[in-house]
């Protein structure tokens, strides 16, 4: 019984899994990637008390009811039971009504958008996909970093996420939940790092040739002090986050070192959505943008 | 763009069933009338028919209003201009019906008469549209300009492409019926496209009142 | 301009030599089939019985040597992929750079779902479903035969791809921008997009092609709610292609406005909005799995009655489960994309429809049990696969429901937990299942039985290696490696990174089994002939004509009373008989017009590809003339005569009456 043998070693490797490993979804290190972890043992053991009885059964039935068994009981013609039909319908149905329920609990409670319940008040961090690297620009702190993220640890993250080019997914695997970064709207992601520690980021998004490269490093410090020093040493870089500058970053390139800049222009965040919404100044369409950031909203 | 192959399609396949029907009658109850499947398969791709064109109004629904600082449906519609249009087609539609009327009472002249008109009155349709979106193109307001634009002019210009089918397809059933008058098989051919014209005129109504009626206030 | 349009002499890849080398070998053996064809003088053959044949069965036959062909293509690349990746770890940059890599990805899920799988669903459909409704042929045959080559023509198109110019480089979604002209400015796109549209009409021609076969050609007395289970989920599908191809259709005309006329439906300029592909797409992408799979349960069901010797169990249920699970395939489409920032509500709903239908499946997986409890079941190659996909399918299942969860989803999106989530459920589901038909009815097209013990050499290989080479993703999706990476970097994936690739090696022997199994059934035909037609003592019509059919199936329309018709015929001791005489039967007469129309699509998708705009009007042209000769063509008929029916019957009573001797 080879496939009974391999559905179960493969269960019991995904169950050895979900106990603990290094880096990943199963080894989080912030509130929401905890919630998400017991959220999908949780939907598994329920769904297992369905799916290994299944499995059990199918083999069972095909070995006891095979040919030349003629012991067994032959009725060729058994083909209703409403008793049977009540129950096979019930089974997943109450399975379902139970995962349903924990769905629509679960769905709002690690809704990205929402703010995270915390002392702490968030720091907002903005978050541009390029091709193929990652700007993140700190507006209360005037600063831009490419491909590395710093916040302190212990405090709520607000990411405001687009992109400058196509659409990729902004995901830090040990913090939690992704969400795409699209050309001329604004998607949000509320973090938190429970534990100092560098993550790794990612782009969970294919989005062409520099794809595999468009990496980040996400570093939670272990204090808001650190993360205050860590902010006056990049406000020292020389570099200035300019349109000029910017145009020059968002030429495409592969495997982008980490950089910083000093300074950034007013609103460089905002100029990078609007600038594909169309020449708002000469007419006037009120509605337009409305409409857009009510996308953007949704 | 597949709509001119499509439509032609059913069209073709009748040379088959619509032949079983008309030629020549099995006896031995050859299980269902032949003319009764062509027409319901026919029907079933007006339905595919009508996906597609719910799937181009669900675009433009969420496009016309990205108009890009360019122009809206009221900058451009000349209601007028449109319900010319309209008229022209929605007659077309009853002509029609008496081309068909004419058919299955096996009046060839008539038939053929009132298809003509159908022809004439389609043929002011396109012409009309053409010279609407000639006329947007050389304002500088083509579908290049917007999604607005984009979406209104593959709506429009799609439903514009099936009417241009429609009308081939009318020619040839005009020559059909001249060289071999009005047998089963051309009139079951006459009733998918009379399906396929009320289609589009359907289609036309909910363009009229959903682009131009909606855009133009 | 240039008569070519942009083709030119770089677009051909001299430059990559795993191209050059399977572009030779594709020649080699392209050249040795018209040699092989020529010295056995077999072009008339081909060309008279098959290519302009509009009989169901042998476009069935057509349809799933397309697929065969295609699947080695596919799985070329899905090889080239699990090696690439099992290489390219560390650092390493492995053998196919991201520029060759990103195109076979691609190529891979566009060839294994429209190329591979529909083809081959498509083509079981097109055997079998006539014939279980007791009906000659199907409602409109010759287009039957132009839906079959718009399919190869599409075919035809991806594989050029590969010889001249490049395929997309954007995943087989195309999601915009990056499908856009900005970002893909090369003809990859148009490749994928001309070869999906076309076969996509064909597709859709053949859902309405078989809709009203279904509901206005069915056997007298053949109730819809007496219709062989297959025949019903094959329904559902079609219902499901009716109503979902032309989304597809429409989606991808607006892309190819997008390229071609600078239009701005998806752009991201000019006020466009690409979140509208993506629900346009889904709205077809995610129907389209229930096309794939409905049929394949309707085989499961059909081998597990059969083969138990016993009547279906909850009939009424598995049909209305199917309709269930058909309607709900329509408004769970936003799942694919929890992540895009919908709000909660959005977002929830969406899950809870999509778990949903884990309830008329988890009913269907119940039947099925209990249609075997209290039967004899015998152990052949359709039952194993049959055994193999309940159990691979029932965790591909609750894979599928933990993915449904917005927060499970919000960690699990895109990673390799879904890519192993969607291979156990269309390989675990579809492919198993169309393996079980091919296994089931290969005898009845072809009139002799397959070799069992490779048949099942073969599924033990497909069986173990499909968990040795995915299980492993599972694992990597939840140590959060993403999907489409071309190379990484990450010790900790290292060993299951090596452990897929060999999976991928057992599956291929489990391939290359098949095609030995093939081989060698051919080889034995006259060893293993299955002279009645009825070799597994079948419930449904289709067993109640020779194998292969006669070519108008019927004789005289079968009379029906039960849902296994057959079986009920048996029972009552009056499956063979014959009538006192035999009357003329109309049928169609072959035609080389769906081969015209469809090579002149063909013809106009290359064109536009390159840019050539005289061709490709040339080609619409030929489209609309070759439509029109056909309306008007002689010749479309032709009829049976009572004498030819009468010979070819009693030979078929002979070799029945024959191994009803040998049994005795």
């Amino acid at each position: 019984m080879l496939i009974r043998k391999l559905g179960y070693s493969a269960l019991a490797t995904s169950l050895l899994l979900l106990s603990g490993c290094e880096g990943g979804v199963l080894d989080p290190k912030g509130q929401v990637g905890i919630d998400e972890k017991y959220l999908i043992i949780v939907a598994t053991v329920l769904m297992l008390l369905v799916v290994v009885p299944v499995i059990g059964m199918t083999l069972y039935f095909a070995w006891r009811y095979r040919e030349g068994r003629e012991h067994e009981i032959y009725d060729p013609k058994w083909a209703h039971s409403n008793k049977v039909e009540a129950v096979v319908w019930l089974i997943p149905i109450v399975i379902i009504a139970i995962l349903g329920a924990l769905t629509w609990y679960s769905t709002q409670k690690l809704d990205p958008y929402k703010s995270l319940d915390h002392e702490h008040k968030p720091i907002t961090i903005q978050v541009v996909s390029l091709n193929w690297k990652w700007l993140f620009i700190y507006p209360e702190q005037g600063i831009a970093t490419v491909n590395e993220v710093v916040f302190p640890k212990d405090v709520p993250v607000e990411f405001k996420i687009t992109s400058d080019t196509t659409m990729n997914s902004f995901f830090i695997p040990q913090l939690g939940s992704q969400i795409y970064s699209m050309a001329g709207m604004t998607t949000r992601l509320n973090l938190i790092a429970n534990e100092a520690g560098e993550f790794d980021g990612i782009s969970a998004n294919y989005s062409g040739a520099g794809f595999t490269g468009m990496k980040f490093k996400a570093i939670a410090k272990p204090s808001e002090q650190a993360f205050e020093d860590w902010v006056k040493a990049v406000k020292h870089s020389p570099a200035a986050l300019t349109d000029s500058s910017y145009a020059q970053l968002a030429q495409p390139s592969e495997n982008n070192p980490v950089d910083y800049y000093g300074t950034v222009e007013n609103e460089m965040f905002q100029h990078v959505v609007m600038q594909f919404m169309g020449n708002m100044k000469h007419h006037e369409q009120p509605e337009h943008s409305a409409h857009m950031s009510m996308q953007a909203e949704d | 763009m597949s709509a001119v192959p499509e439509t032609l399609k059913f069209a073709s396949d009748q040379g088959l069933t619509g032949d079983h029907n008309g030629g020549h009658d099995d006896g031995h109850g050859e299980h269902h009338d032949t003319s009764a499947t062509t027409l319901f398969g026919f029907w079933l791709y007006l339905m595919t028919d009508c996906i597609l064109f719910a799937s181009v109004f669900a675009t433009y629904a969420v496009l016309f209003m990205n108009t890009d600082g360019g122009v809206s449906g009221k900058d451009i519609f000349d209601l007028n201009f449109v319900a010319v249009e309209t008229g022209a087609l929605l007659i077309s539609s009853i002509t029609y019906g008496f081309a068909l009327l004419c058919a299955h009472k096996q009046q060839k002249a008539g038939t053929l008469l009132w298809l003509l008109v159908t022809i004439a009155l389609g043929c002011v349709f396109i012409s009309m549209e053409v010279y609407e979106f000639h006329h947007l193109i050389l304002e500088g307001n083509g579908p290049d300009r917007s999604a607005f634009l984009s979406s209104f002019f593959a709506l429009v210009g799609m439903h514009g492409l099936h009417v241009t089918a429609g009308l081939i397809w009318m020619i040839v059933m005009v020559l059909e019926v001249l060289k071999r008058g009005l047998g089963t098989q051309t009139v079951t051919r006459l009733g998918c496209l009379s399906l396929f014209w009320h289609f589009l005129d359907i289609v036309w109504v909910c363009v009229f009142t959903v682009v131009y009626l909606l855009g133009a206030m | 301009m240039s008569l070519l349009g942009n083709i030119t002499l770089d677009a051909i890849p001299y430059h990559e030599p795993i191209i050059m080398v399977t572009l030779a070998v594709i020649g080699v053996i392209g050249l040795a089939v018209v040699g092989l064809i020529t010295k056995y003088e077999k072009w008339g053959v081909l060309w008279h019985n098959w290519l302009t044949s509009v009989d169901h069965k042998r476009l069935g036959i057509m349809y799933i040597i397309l697929a065969l062909v295609m699947l080695i293509r596919g799985f070329s690349d899905a090889i080239m992929m699990r090696t690439q990746l099992a290489i390219a770890t560390n650092g390493s940059e492995g053998y196919l750079p991201p520029e060759h890599y990103d195109q076979i990805f691609t190529a891979h899920g566009i060839i294994m779902i429209i190329f591979m799988a529909m083809p081959f669903m498509i083509g079981l459909m097109n055997i079998v479903l006539p014939l279980q409704i007791g009906a000659r042929d199907v409602a409109f045959p010759f287009m039957n035969n132009l839906s079959f080559w718009f399919t190869a023509s599409g075919a035809v198109l991806i594989n050029i791809s590969l010889g001249l110019g490049e395929f997309a480089k954007t995943g087989w979604l195309a999601y915009p921008p990056l499908s856009e002209m900005s970002f893909s400015p090369g003809v990859g796109v148009d490749y994928y997009i001309w070869a999906l549209q076309i076969s996509g009409i064909g597709t859709l021609l053949t859902g309405v092609n078989f809709l009203a076969t279904v509901f206005k050609m069915r056997a007298p007395g053949m109730k819809l709610m007496q219709m062989p289970i297959f025949t019903w989920t094959c329904t559902w599908a079609n219902i499901l292609i009716v109503a979902s191809f032309p989304i597809l259709t429409a989606v991808l005309g607006l892309l190819t406005l997008d390229r071609y006329l600078d239009f701005h439906f998806f752009t991201n300029d000019g006020g466009g909005n690409a979140m509208m592909y993506i629900n346009l797409f889904w709205a077809w992408g995610h129907p389209e799995v229930y096309i794939l799979v409905l049929p394949a349960f309707g085989i499961f069901s059909e081998v597990i009655s059969t083969f138990t010797g016993k009547r279906l169990f909850g009939y009424t249920s598995m049909v209305w489960a199917s309709g269930a699970i058909s309607i709900l395939g329509f408004v769970v489409w936003l799942h694919h994309f929890f992540t895009m920032g919908s709000s909660a509500d959005v977002n929830a709903f969406f899950g809870v429809m999509t778990m949903i239908i884990a309830i008329p499946t988890g009913v269907k997986l119940f039947n099925w049990l209990f249609t075997m409890y209290r039967g004899r079941l015998r152990i052949t190659v359709p039952v194993l696969w049959t055994l193999g996909f309940m159990v691979t399918f029932s965790i591909g299942g609750m894979t599928g429901v933990l993915l449904a969860i917005p927060g499970a989803d919000y960690v699990l999106h895109n990673s390799l937990f879904l890519v192993a989530h969607f291979h156990n459920t269309i390989i675990g589901g579809a492919v198993f299942g169309y393996m079980a038909g091919f296994a089931f009815w290969f005898p009845k097209a072809t009139g002799f039985h397959l070799n069992e013990r490779l048949g099942k050499y073969s599924f033990w290989c497909w069986q173990i290696g499909f968990y040795v080479a995915f299980m492993p993703l599972y694992v990597l999706g939840f140590l959060g490696m993403t999907r489409r990476l071309n190379h990484t970097n990450n010790p900790d994936w290292n060993i299951w990174l090596y452990v897929a690739a060999l999976g991928a090696v057992i599956i291929f022997a489990g391939i290359i089994l098949q095609f030995v199994q093939l081989y060698v059934s051919i080889r034995d035909r006259e060893q293993n002939p299955d002279l009645d037609g009825d070799p597994w003592n079948g419930h449904t019509l289709e067993w109640s004509t020779a194998s292969p059919p006669q070519f108008y199936n019927f004789a005289t329309l079968p009379k029906v009373h039960d849902i296994d018709a057959f079986t009920d015929m048996k029972e009552k001791g009056i499956e063979y008989q014959a009538p006192d005489e035999y009357l003329p039967i109309h049928m169609p007469s072959n035609t080389a017009a769906g081969m015209q129309v469809a090579g002149a699509a063909g013809i106009v998708g290359f064109a536009l590809i390159w840019h050539i705009w005289w061709l490709a009007i040339v080609g619409a042209l030929g489209i609309v003339v070759a439509f029109i000769a056909r309306c008007y063509a002689n010749n479309v008929d032709y009829y049976v005569e009572p004498q030819e029916i009468a010979e070819i019957e009693q030979a078929h009573l002979a070799n029945v009456a024959s191994v009803k001797e040998e049994l005795v």
